[in-house]
């Protein structure tokens, strides 16, 4: 009697396939006419703006190639090597060693060592990777730390040793209203790149009515509300994720169901490949835009053809125009720069020509860094007191036949 | 019983060690220890060859992060070798502990005035561990075994998604300068730093000295002999009369005490608490310091501890081949010695000893035999 | 009944007496069929990995911690083989219902032989040697972590920290709608695949043989073993068939979530799947089955209900509510008792 019922369900459940699978054969075809006479309706075509070019009197990290320095004169880098999110971490590391390569090269007077800490880009290791930095007399610099979270745990402490750091990637704007005279940011931070988001968003997009998804970091969460603020009412629903989640059923499910005419993802890659997949398989078919925590060119390998068209902001400027720093970026690290690799490349500069200019102690470099006021491969750097950048561009960059192209410029902040 | 214990050709150097030690005096014993535990307060000025961390990481700061961890393993050892209650969320009450110094001393808090005294944070912080300990043991420590574990992991996951989902709690943002013991230099500037390893290191090992004594004492009163019944067989315990239930309670709410205090140690140490840290892995890690070490036997765990903390720090392996290491070497190390590096042992009592050693005439026999090396009911016991 | 309006009429008690919670039952009103179908999809792949937990726990009563690397070397075997067979990461490729169908049969085969073979070597390595030495559990326990970190930083140093990039063998498409929830041939082939896999390896550990073999050494090893039931084949053929249902599913999730090729993809899903063995009742073929659908909509439903964020604590409250009123589990414990 057993065996019979089995058979009968095994029957049954085979029967119940073979219905299906003729099911989705008609299925398809009905789903992709809709596709057809669906797609480019409302669809706002954005002009490009021309990349920018390599400005003329951009600082590099060679020099005059006369530079002196003592022996064992260290810079460092300190951030993700392995740890979380390391794929950022490599971009910023591999920039700053580039950096160090071609100016060791040019000046055989002053050889700079690059010292790397893993901070496994958690504020629980930070402390005590960078008290091993900061006990270290032969540091002069630090690059780092990228992540909001670890630079608020230990921005104090290079306060306290008066070792200056510069973030190439910390995007938290709290972390400059702390009072730490040794931090500086080299690029722009959230409130700059929230209302170019908004802006773009509102105006350039005409979007009515929009969806700003968080994730639980510290920058998406920062992100979210400045962007939400500036879009004020338009904002019709704000669901939450969670860092390393995969599946969005319900989220997805939340904004089709709000059916906005953009989707603003306040987060990084990891969760932003999956969302815009699973966002585009529901169905939906407006804007969505991304903040530069998306911007990384493993967000298009692995969201695929669902990461067309995705307006991406970042505080950093195209690198199209930077032929040759990408190219010897290449041939260094054998993979392409990507988001933050000029950054790293730049903050980097600014230490070396700090010890170039025969600085060689923690107090005269945090002085000089303190009154730069130079042209940089990405921006012009000069900071104000609290180590904000006085000029921040920012651009909306869209992914275009698989890679991230340069959109348009949203111009600079304050 | 024939065979003469001077003859210790076929007697392990362990074995022989164990029993000089346990045929000395209670006094004997002291005099060993004392040495010992000053060598051990004196580890931070031992920063040299064999010893040092540097230049991968702060050697100080990792011997305070190994004596933390230590800490937390003696809380756990508490549920886990004591009570022989498998918990392993024992993580949310390291979290707790954190939280409630983060909220007593952080400007980010909710409070009004946040701004206690770290005298008055620890026990306030103890006492609402102990409670968050009843209240999680009350439902839970009915379950046996392994539904015991999945259910405090799932209330150790709980604590961590609560400081992330409630906005008061502040997420993955955190509380910024959480709270130190007061105390400053001659010069003015304060002993308790984040960057200074080594007074944490020295307070953290006194809160060690202080709960080995406590538990200790506790271990060998009839609150200690009614876990070890309920650790050999709760249900032989339960028919002998032991309130299993609230034994089990005890052991879970003192375990969280400990933990609690290690949770501000650390908070106050990073002076930065978010829900970055207390998730299961952490937990795991905590239960794999216990059995590593020797559940059930304080110095073991002690010792497993140092293995989990200290040793991926010495190393100074590639930081890309070290948790790879790690993992390896934990798979080795627990194939070839399944009872922990220092395995639970059942002694009698000082006195006892002597009126063994005095009656049989030689040191007491220690068992490694417990319920801990016992397979259950599954294949091979 | 129509459960929609009666939700419907919940929400509105619920909203008049004030929770201080944000209850969207709205949405879960709206989304209810969506949310269903998504859940039995997801869920399915959950009971698939539960009963590898399940089948080790019933024989050897230990929880193999490892298992979540069990399923996601499953991941990466089939991740290759769509590699090898010339798919690319990007645009999904069109081919036809026939070598698709191949395509995935085969994938599937790879990932269950991998995983099959990846459990069949923990067995070997970290479980036989403790075995033998007759070592406490809670060893078990901590050799498992142990390869569990191995296998995990072994990916992480061989593949790196990024998901490998998706390949897709075929695009979600709604095949029907279903009070407005959109079922894809995706969801509908995992589910359909899962229970029949399902129904097979209950068959095998049911009317088996060697299932009865497996049994027995689950209800009393000893006695099994005195009866002529070869307790080390026993044990071997677990984890063979913990591990290639363990492909299977991992083969059913990349189809569904193709981000999911990562070194520690299976870390949650695996702490999900035991959930939903213990929910089932840990050591129940059956159980573990029930506990995975259960679990992957009721999640569902929290998540409408109260937003994302509360997912995994809708998951552990309904664990551990489940277990105040039956401590065994919905269905108890029963792989060993040899009910026919």
């Amino acid at each position: 009697m057993d065996k019979a019922r089995l058979v009968r369900i095994v029957a049954l459940a085979a029967l119940v396939s073979l219905g299906v699978a003729s099911c989705a054969q008609q299925g398809n075809q009905a789903t992709r006419n809709d596709n057809g006479t669906d797609s480019g309706n409302d669809t706002v075509v954005v002009e490009p703006d021309p990349a920018p070019e390599v400005p003329a009197d951009a600082a590099l990290p060679a020099g005059d190639g006369k530079a002196q320095c003592a022996k064992g004169t260290s810079i460092a880098y300190i951030g993700t090597i392995a740890g979380a999110a390391a794929a950022l971490g490599q971009n910023i590391l591999w920039g700053v060693r580039l950096a160090v390569k071609e100016h060791n090269e040019a000046n055989p007077g002053c050889q700079v060592t690059l010292k790397e800490f893993d901070s496994e880009g958690s504020p629980d290791k930070a402390p005590a990777v960078v008290t091993q930095a900061i006990n270290d007399p032969s540091i002069l610099g630090v690059v780092g730390l990228p992540f909001s979270g670890e630079s608020k745990a230990v921005g104090k402490a290079f306060h306290d040793a008066g070792l200056a750091q510069i973030t190439p990637a910390a995007t938290n704007p709290n972390l400059s209203k702390n009072g730490w005279k040794t931090f500086f940011r080299g690029l722009g931070n959230d409130s700059d790149q929230a209302p170019a988001v908004a802006s773009f968003i509102s105006d350039t997009l005409k979007a009515e009515s929009v969806c700003v998804v968080r994730d639980d970091s510290e920058y998406g969460i920062g992100l979210a509300e400045l962007t939400t603020e500036a879009l004020g009412d338009k904002v019709v629903c704000e669901p939450e994720i969670k860092t390393g989640q995969k599946e969005f059923s319900a989220v997805v499910g939340e904004i089709t169901s709000a059916d906005p005419d953009a989707v603003f993802f306040s987060g990084y890659y990891p969760e932003g490949a999956p969302f815009a997949q699973q966002l585009r398989d529901a169905g939906y078919e407006g804007a969505l835009v991304a903040p530069d925590g998306v911007r990384d060119a493993e967000y298009v390998k692995n969201a695929g053809e669902a990461a067309e068209g995705t307006y991406l902001s970042c505080p950093c400027l195209p690198s199209a125009g930077f032929e040759e720093f990408s190219k010897a970026y290449q041939e260094l690290s054998d993979r392409e720069p990507s988001t933050y690799s000029p950054e790293g490349y730049d903050a980097t500069t600014i230490l070396l020509k700090a010890i170039d200019a025969g600085n060689d102690d923690r107090a005269s470099v945090l002085e000089f860094v303190r009154n730069y006021d130079g042209q940089g491969l990405t921006k012009h750097f000069k900071w104000d007191a609290n180590g904000e950048l006085e000029e921040t561009p920012v651009w909306m960059y869209i992914v275009k036949n698989g890679e991230i192209v340069h959109l348009k410029d949203m111009g600079s902040g304050t | 019983m024939t065979a003469q214990p001077t003859s210790n050709a076929n007697v392990p150097f362990g074995q022989r060690l164990r029993d000089w030690w346990n045929s000395r005096s209670r006094f004997e014993q002291w005099a060993c220890i004392i040495p010992v535990v000053v060598f051990v307060y004196l580890l931070p000025y031992l920063n040299f060859f064999p010893l040092s961390t540097e230049p991968w990481t702060d050697y100080e700061l990792a011997l305070f992060n190994a004596a933390r961890l230590g800490l937390i393993a003696l809380g756990l050892n508490v549920v886990l070798g004591q009570a022989g209650l498998l918990d392993l969320g024992y993580v949310g009450f390291f979290a707790i502990g954190a939280y409630v110094a983060a909220i007593m001393t952080s400007p980010d808090s909710f409070l009004d005035n946040p701004d206690y005294s770290w005298f008055v944070v620890v026990p306030v912080a103890m006492v609402i561990t102990m409670i968050s300990g009843i209240v999680i043991g009350t439902p839970t420590l009915r379950l046996r075994g392994d539904y015991l574990a999945i259910v405090t992991l799932g209330f150790g996951e709980m604590v961590r998604l609560l400081a992330d989902n409630i906005d008061p709690l502040r997420g993955n943002r955190g509380f910024q300068e959480v709270g130190r013991p007061p105390g400053t230099y001659a010069d003015g500037s304060p002993i308790f730093t984040q960057t200074d390893g080594k007074p944490w290191y020295w307070l953290t090992i006194t809160c060690i000295i202080v709960v080995l004594v406590l538990v200790g004492n506790l271990e060998r009163s009839r609150v200690g002999r009614a876990w070890v019944a309920i650790r050999e067989d709760e249900d032989a315990a339960e028919l002998m009369g032991v309130p299993t239930f609230r034994f089990k309670v005890w052991a879970f709410v003192i375990g969280a005490a400990v933990g609690g205090l290690s949770g501000v140690l650390y908070a106050g140490q990073i002076g930065f608490v978010n829900n970055q840290r207390f998730d299961v892995v952490t937990s795991i890690l905590f239960v794999a310091a216990v059995v590593l070490g020797g559940s059930g036997n304080k110095l073991g765990v002690l010792l497993g501890a140092l293995v989990i903390s200290y040793v991926p720090d010495r190393l100074q392996l590639a930081p890309e081949y070290r948790f790879l290491f790690f993992g390896l070497a934990l798979m080795v190390l627990m194939v070839f010695r399944p009872q922990g590096l220092l395995g639970a042992r059942q002694r009698l009592l000082a006195r006892g000893r002597q009126a063994y050693v005095r009656l049989v005439g030689r040191p007491e026999q220690v068992g490694t035999e417990s319920a801990l090396t016992d397979s259950g009911s599954g294949v091979g016991s | 009944m129509d459960l929609p309006l009666l939700l419907n009429f919940v929400a509105t008690v619920i909203q008049a007496s004030g929770g201080s919670i944000d209850f969207n039952t709205q949405l879960l009103a709206e989304r209810f069929w969506a949310n269903t179908i998504d859940g039995l999809a997801y869920g399915s792949i959950y009971a698939l990995v539960a009963i590898g937990y399940t089948l080790v726990y019933g024989v050897l009563k230990l929880i193999n911690f490892a298992h979540s690397e069990v399923f996601i070397v499953g991941a990466f075997g089939a991740y290759a083989t769509f590699v090898m067979l010339g798919y690319q990461p990007g645009v999904t490729l069109e081919t036809g219902l026939g070598p698709l169908i191949a395509n995935l049969t085969l994938a599937g085969l790879v990932a269950m032989l991998c995983s099959a073979a990846t459990a069949f070597l923990l067995e070997r390595v970290a479980y036989r040697p403790l075995r033998r030495r007759n070592a406490p559990r809670l060893v078990f326990l901590i050799t498992a972590i142990g390869a569990s970190f191995a296998i995990q930083q072994f990916f992480l140093i061989w593949r790196g920290g990024n998901p490998e990039p998706s390949i897709r063998l075929l695009r979600p498409e709604a095949v029907f709608e279903f009070e407005n929830a959109r079922i894809t041939q995706i969801q509908i082939i995992v589910f359909v695949a899962a229970i029949v896999l399902l129904l097979v390896a209950d068959t095998f550990v049911n009317r088996t043989r060697l299932g009865r073999g497996l049994r027995a050494v689950a209800q009393d090893p000893d006695t099994a073993a005195l009866m002529g039931v070869n307790q080390e084949r026993v044990i071997m053929l677990t984890f063979a068939l913990g591990g290639l249902l363990a492909g299977a599913a991992a083969l059913f999730y990349i189809m569904q979530i193709p981000q999911g090729v990562l070194y520690n993809g299976g870390f949650i899903l695996g702490i999900k799947a035991f959930t939903a063995a213990v929910l089932g009742g840990i050591g129940n073929l059956r159980g573990a089955v029930l506990g995975g659908l259960l679990l992957g909509v009721v999640e569902n439903y929290g998540q409408t209900l109260f937003g994302g964020e509360w997912r995994d604590v809708v998951a552990f409250v309904v664990l551990i509510a489940v277990l105040m009123v039956r401590p065994t589990g919905i269905l108890g414990e029963s792989l060993g008792k040899a009910r026919v």
